[in-house]
This record gives structure tokens, sequence and C-alpha cells, in this order.
């Protein structure tokens, strides 16, 4: 177990230190994001100020160098909007993100998974059909537009929940939550649902497939014949067989709820991290850019390890040939 | 990007018309006042970045010497009054009386510290330094600051209208303490700091013993809503109470609806288009037949024909859907430095083809336009319709939009030895300062970065008689004198088509109904302009 998680560390830091040279030097050929920062009117002069100030006018691979230095000791710079650390802003910022991506990833098993059994053990019943297609219909409308949706059914129109925004936080050991608060709930609903909307069909559709092969398999047969109650078969038999596959997807797509939340982010003026991304994009933040690029590339390397362990005690056979090699 | 907005706005309104049954919820406390802002703020440090958001939000707690009117003409505000003693001297009589948040007194020598930190804010993406640079600031007595300039400088009032005076015991405090509110002494302004949350909302709370009188809101809150549906759902919803912005498609919407206000202006903004003039042969300019030729945007008529060509009351109307004013030089009429006797050039296609067949160009030329994709209001849909007038015009053209990072510094710097690399492109320009000197001397002034003249010529015009136009404005100390001085600049440029000026923004805002929003031209949104009905 220790080798292999020395083996994945060890490819994770050399993913880690390939992602760093790619983006700097990606985020560098976009384009000078001195337009971008400094007020239209300013002379010559003052671009040029500007550019020393931030150390835009050094030939390209000494900003790297510099930014390597830096790195080396955990500093990937300051943002050029903000001139506060990068990382900072970004660490500062995911507390929200991480909280909608949670509640959306629960919502996701919460009404997924039994839509999915039920669509899988009963396939040609009438709502198992209907669920099916609603599930087409989550993967393919696209998330800005049924965010929008929902904010006009919701808020506008019915007056339930709150349009945009995040509720009033607390902070518990150190992090910063608004979910203790029914205000916080209200306003995590809709863009947390909108977010869940595409993972929810996943899941289904994960859940059926698997609950439609477990179904048919000897050992549930057998315990059918053992006598054991249905809701056992489902609850214990099934049910802990089908889950591998979806721990799996789900760790990923937890990643990729954290990491790219950012048109949800932005529909609901929900205060993220990908908010701040989109925002460094379009004003060219480079620091901004690449340290969240970073934090990105080490969220999914400790997910995939997350996921694999998860994954080994969900499954004794991988604990063996593990063991063995 | 581009989708995503259009479509959302087609949604929201196909859905505004799905719900006839809108309810806008009552709001909490009558006191309090939600505004909805369309851009982020970088800080509230008054210092760090110039940039709208920022001076705008800065405004309400650190107060400038000179204050701009919702015309953007100066007004007394912590200086009672100001003349010039002689051409290179100025003086300012600061008012008395006036307290810091904490209660300490306002007197001159926090206008003299607020200038020794205003330009040396490290690490500034875009520093206040242009406005302080050459400027020798003495203080007389506690009411009484004087400004000595080398050369005669017409702008020093309009200069330190640009940022806000902050108490001498504040003049080391940095940027992130700013942020946190560590600047307890405060400003002098209306509003007081109360909560910063970056990137979602600023709160505000009133100053109680404020010179100008009270506040009549118990507590601001200015909340970041960057996606425009967004915003404008939030104020159908009732979670706001002013939106800024408000996209030019949902505006005739929301004035025919009973429970909200709709407030407008001309905006500073002018939406032009920058031609290259300085190449012999254009890198987007082809004959017809695909082969090289000379750069016929260097001949006048091909210009005049170019101006003539494009339909500004079809914009105005179809794209802008109204919201927006022909224009005819680079700020609306009424501005300090315009011209009463330019107008919009008017559309007529078949003069600007006499004009094109007298310059040797009868059967036109291929060209390609340039332009920013969502920067601003619906310039991908201005581009492509120019296109069309011209290719009417005989002109082949193609279109080609960027994302605003990469755009702006192509459009720049883009070209062989830094040079602008597009032959023709949209842009827009703000005159932040409310008079015309700005905006001739960056765009249009012959480029010379030693003398800061020309910055953001991207078409490097060049016409010796208008470089001596603005640079006599530009020491002409006398108001009357500088005004006309700077017309009779544009006049020339404009004559000389230097660049095709289309239109003017509208600044909307909307509220519900019972909030009114007083309407500027620098579409700053302040809370001190917002007073219930």
């Amino acid at each position: 177990m220790l080798a292999f998680i020395l083996r994945r560390l060890a490819q994770a830091l050399f993913v880690i230190a390939a992602m760093l040279v790619i983006v700097f030097f990606g985020v560098n050929v976009v384009g000078d994001p001195i337009y971008m920062l400094i007020s239209p009117e300013m002379d010559q002069q003052q671009i040029a100020e500007t550019a020393r100030a931030l150390g835009l006018d050094r030939p390209i691979w000494e900003q790297f160098l510099v930014f390597l230095k830096n790195a080396a000791q955990g500093d990937l710079g300051r943002s050029f909007v903000h001139g506060e650390s990068a990382i900072k802003l970004i660490l500062h910022r995911m507390p929200a993100t991480l909280e909608l991506a949670f509640v959306a990833l629960v919502l996701a098993i919460v009404i997924g998974l039994p839509l999915g059994l039920y669509a899988g053990l009963k396939p040609e019943s009438r709502l198992s059909r209907f669920i099916m297609a609603v599930s087409i219909l989550g993967f393919s409308l696209p998330t800005f537009w049924v965010g929008l949706m929902l904010i006009l059914t919701f808020a506008v129109g019915l007056g339930w929940l709150p349009a945009t925004g995040r509720g009033p936080t607390v902070s518990i050991l150190g992090l910063e939550t608004s979910l203790l608060s029914l205000k916080g709930w209200q306003h995590v609903a809709l863009p947390a649902l909108n977010l869940a909307l595409l993972k929810i069909s996943l899941v289904i559709r994960l859940a059926r497939a698997g609950a439609r092969e477990a179904a048919l398999m000897d050992y549930v047969k057998f315990a059918r014949a053992k006598g054991l109650s249905q809701s056992r078969i489902i609850g214990v038999h099934i049910l802990k067989n089908i889950m591998i596959p979806i721990v799996t997807v789900l760790g990923l797509e937890f990643g990729s709820l954290v990491a790219f939340s950012v048109v949800t982010e932005t529909i609901f003026a929900w205060p993220g991290m990908g908010r701040l991304l989109l925002e460094a994009i379009t004003r060219l933040d480079r620091p901004v850019i690449v340290a969240y690029v970073m934090v990105v590339v080490v969220l999914f390397v400790t997910i995939n390890l997350l996921v694999d362990l998860v994954y080994s005690a969900l499954d004794p056979r991988v604990r063996l040939t593990e063991a063995t090699s | 990007m581009k989708t995503f907005s259009a479509n959302g706005l087609k949604a929201l309104k196909l859905a505004i018309l799905a719900a006839p049954v809108m309810t806008i919820a009552s709001l909490a406390s009558a006191q309090e006042l939600k505004i909805g802002l369309s851009a982020e703020l970088s800080s509230l440090d008054p210092h760090y970045h110039n940039l709208t958001p920022n001076n705008m939000l800065a405004r309400h707690i650190y107060e400038p010497l000179v204050g701009q009117d919702e015309k953007q003409a100066l007004k007394p505000l912590l200086a009672e009054s100001w003349k010039a003693i002689d051409d290179t001297t100025w003086e300012f009589k600061l008012r008395k009386n006036v307290k810091f948040h904490d209660g300490t007194p306002f007197t001159a020598d926090d206008v003299i510290a607020t200038m020794q930190r205003a330009p040396n804010v490290p690490k500034s993406p875009s520093s206040f330094s242009a406005y302080v640079r050459g400027k020798e600031f003495t203080k007389v007595d506690d009411f009484t600051v004087r400004v000595k300039t080398a050369t005669p400088a017409p702008l020093v009032p309009t200069d330190l209208s640009t940022f806000g005076i902050i108490p001498a015991k504040c003049k080391d405090t940095t940027t992130e303490d700013f942020n946190l509110g560590k600047c307890t002494t405060g400003g002098t302004g209306a509003y007081k700091q109360a909560e910063y949350v970056a990137g979602d909302r600023v709160v505000l709370t009133p100053n109680e013993s404020y010179w100008g009188g009270k506040e009549p809101w118990s507590k601001v809150t200015f909340r970041m809503i960057t996606s425009a549906p967004t915003r404008v759902a939030a104020l159908l919803a009732g979670d706001l109470d002013v939106i800024e912005n408000v996209p030019t498609s949902d505006v005739a919407r929301l004035k025919g609806d009973a429970k909200l206000s709709v407030a407008s202006t001309v905006s500073n903004r002018v939406i032009y288009f920058h031609m290259d003039h300085f190449r012999e042969v254009s890198p987007f300019i082809k004959g017809k037949d695909g082969s090289e030729i000379k750069n016929p945007l260097r001949n006048l008529k091909v210009r005049q024909a170019l101006s003539m060509a494009i339909n500004r009351p079809g914009i105005v109307d179809r794209i802008m859907e109204k919201e927006a004013i022909p224009a005819g030089q680079l700020l609306p009429d009424g501005f300090f430095g315009t011209s009463k006797k330019l107008k919009p050039v008017a559309f007529d296609l078949n003069g600007a083809k006499k004009l094109l067949a007298e310059a040797g160009y009868p059967n036109g030329f291929k060209m390609k336009l340039h332009g920013p994709t969502n920067r601003y209001l619906n310039d991908t849909k201005i581009i492509e319709a120019v296109a069309q007038m011209f290719s009417r015009l005989g002109i082949e053209t193609e279109v080609e939009t960027l994302p605003s990072a990469n755009f702006f510094t192509r459009a720049s710097q883009g070209g062989q030895g830094n040079v602008p690399e597009f032959s023709f492109i949209l842009v827009g320009w703000g005159a932040g300062t409310g008079e015309s000197s700005d905006s001739l001397k960056a765009l249009l002034a012959t480029f010379d970065p030693a003398k800061g003249m020309g910055a953001t010529n991207r078409g490097r015009y060049s016409n010796p008689t208008f470089d001596a136009k603005v640079d006599e404005a530009l020491r002409t100390v006398d108001d009357a004198k500088r005004d006309a001085a700077l017309a009779e600049a544009m006049e020339i440029s404009m004559n000389d088509v230097g660049l095709i000026p289309t239109h003017y923004q509208l600044n909307t805002w909307a509220s519900r109904k019972g909030v009114k929003v007083l309407a500027r031209t620098d579409e700053y949104t302040l809370a001190t302009g917002i007073r219930k009905d």
C-alpha cells in the first residue's frame, strides 16, 4: 500500500511540474495584460511604468525563472488585478465553491440513485421510461439556460427562493459555511440543483445499467433462493456492487464540479472560485489563472488517489492484487 | 461566450413573456438599498487601481477635492473653490468643518499626504501617477493648498477630481489593509465602509455627521453580478432595488413594467472605427483580385465615403434598440471642448459611391474589419452591420472578432515592430474627465511616447495642424479659450476623418418603483444619487 501511494505521489509531482510549464507559457501567448489593466486614458509613460511594476517588461524566460523561484517557496505570484497572493485569493473563495459542489453531489446521489435503481429493476415500466427520457434532457440542456429558467421560475415567477448570491456565512473550525441557516439553504438550492442536473442524469444512467446487470447475477438469484427480503437484496447485495463504478465516476465528477462550476457561479452570482477564474481570464490576470490551474491539478490528483483508496475498501479484490504485486 | 449571453437574453425575454404574473417581493426594510453592479472592483483602496468600479465605490467613502456632477461638470467638493493665480499656479480653498468618519478634522495636511500616496501605491495595475506627475503641492495654511506646475496646466482641477482624499494617518496603510477596513479614520464621504467581500459585495453604512447632510439609506449593499440576464432577474425577483447597465434588449420590456422605472442618459462613451493611416500597404486590405494595393485609407475621399456609407440611425434603431445616439464627434454635444458645428455624417450611399470612384476605386477593394467581443454593447452585431453597409458600397468585407484580451494587444502593438496590427477596427472610448482634451490627445494626436501623445492612436493618424491646435488647448488656462481651441481641433480631425464615430451609448439604470436613480454620463452608480421617490 505504501509503495502504491509513493508511486502515485511521484506521478502526481510530474504531472504538476508539466502543467506548470504548459500553463505558464500558455497564458503568456494570449495577450498583454497591460491593456486589460490600465485605464485607457493613460499615456505611454504610464504604460511602461505599470509594465515595470508588474514585471511584464522582462523577457518571458526571465519571468518564468522568477516565477519558478517563488513557486519553489510556495508563492505562485500576486494577482495583477487584486495585488494579493493568487493562492490566497483562490483559497479564500474555495469554501463557497466546495459548499456548492458538495450540495450538488449530495443531490446527485439522493435523487439519482433511487431513480436509477428503480429504472434498472423495473426497466419496462412507464415511470422508468419517463425517468430515462428526463435524464436525456439533463444531459443535453445547456447549464446557463437551465440556470436562467430556474431563476425565472422559482425566484421571479413564484418568488419562493432568492435569485442570486450566497446566504450569510458562519465560521466553523476555520471553514466558512452558509449551510447552517435556512437562508443559506434557500440561496444554495437553485445553483446546486443547476450544477447537479447533469450529475443526476449521470448517476441515473450508471445506477440503471449497474442494477440491470446485477439483477441477473447468480449471487442475486442465490439470495432470492435463500429467501432474503427484497429490500435486503436491493439495499445490500445489489447496491454495494453497483456502487463501485458510481463512486469512481462521482469522485472525478466532484473534481470537475469544483473546478468548472464557472457558468453556474456566474449565472447565480455565487462568490466562488469559478467566477474568480472567469474574471481572471477576461482581465488576463496571469498569476491567478496559473494558480487556479495548479490548484485544480492538485485537486484532481488528490481525488484520484482518494478514489483509489475508497475503491479498494469497497472491492476486496483490489486490495488483494495490490498486496500480491 | 457570445452565444452564452445572446441566448441567455433570448431565454430571459421568452420566459418573461411566459410569466404574466410577476411578483416583486416586498423589501425587508425600506431603508436598505441593494444595488446590482455589472463589473467587479479590484480593491477598496482609493489609489490602487484607476478603474471605473473602483473609483465609483471609493467616491462614497473618500471624496476628491473637486467633484463631477451628473454631466461631469466640475463642482466644489472638499475644495470650496479654486482659481488659477497665474498660468502655472492653482490655489485651492478647502472646505472647513469637514470631519473624517472617526471625527478627525480634515485639513491641508491630508491633501498633501494623499498627493504623496496616490502616485506611489506598490503593484498598482493602473496608478493615478499621471494625475499627480509634474505638480508640486504646498500647504499655505490649514485650508489653502497651492499647486505649482512647470508648464501651464489648465487641467489641474480636472486631474484632482479623479481620486479621493485619505486622512494623513492612513498614508502608509497598505492596499490589503484598506480592503480589510483598517484605515479606521475613514474618509470624509457620505458613507462608511462596513463590509467588503471581494468579488461578491460591498456594504456601506451612512456617515451620520456628513457635512453635506445625512443620507436616507440605513445601509447600502453593492452586489457584483456580472451576468446581465441575472442582474435583470434579480431586480424582477426583488433581490435588488437598482441595477446598472441594463442590456439594450431588455430596456423596452422593463420600461413597460409598472413596478419598475428606468433612468438613462447619454454616455461619455463613443463607439468609433479607427483605421490604418500610416502604412503604405495595409495588411488587411487587398485589391478585388486579391493583389496587394496601396493603402486606400490614406485617401481622404475614401475615408469620407466609408463614413457616409454607415447608416448611423439604422444602427441606433435596429441594433442598439434606440439605446444610443448617432455620433458626429468624440463626445456628445454640450460637453466641454466639443464643436457646435459637427453633426453626425448623413447616410448617403450614392454620394459615397461617387466619392469612392473619384478616389480611384470605382470597383472598391477587399477589407477585413476587426473588433472585440463583449467589450461594448452589441459590439459584434455593430461590426457585422457595418461590414454589410460597406459591401453595398462595393467594398468586399470580412469580419473577425476577438476576445478583448487578445484584441487590444494586437490592435495596439500586434504588428511588426510593435505597431498596431489591424487595418480597420471597432473600438470605444469613454472620456473619464468629461471633456474632450483627453480624447483628442490619446486617440488622434501624433503617436509620441516622449510627449505622452497619441497613446491610444491605433490608426497612427498624424496631422500637424491638428497637433498644434491640441497643444495650444493644453496650454490655455482660460476656460472659454480652451473650449474654443478644443472645438476647433475636433473640427479639424473630424473633417479630415481621422476616425469614424458611429454612436454614443446610453447609460441605463433600472430600479423598482419608488426608488429614483440620477443617471450619470460617466457610468457611475452612486448611492448619493439614488433617492426615494
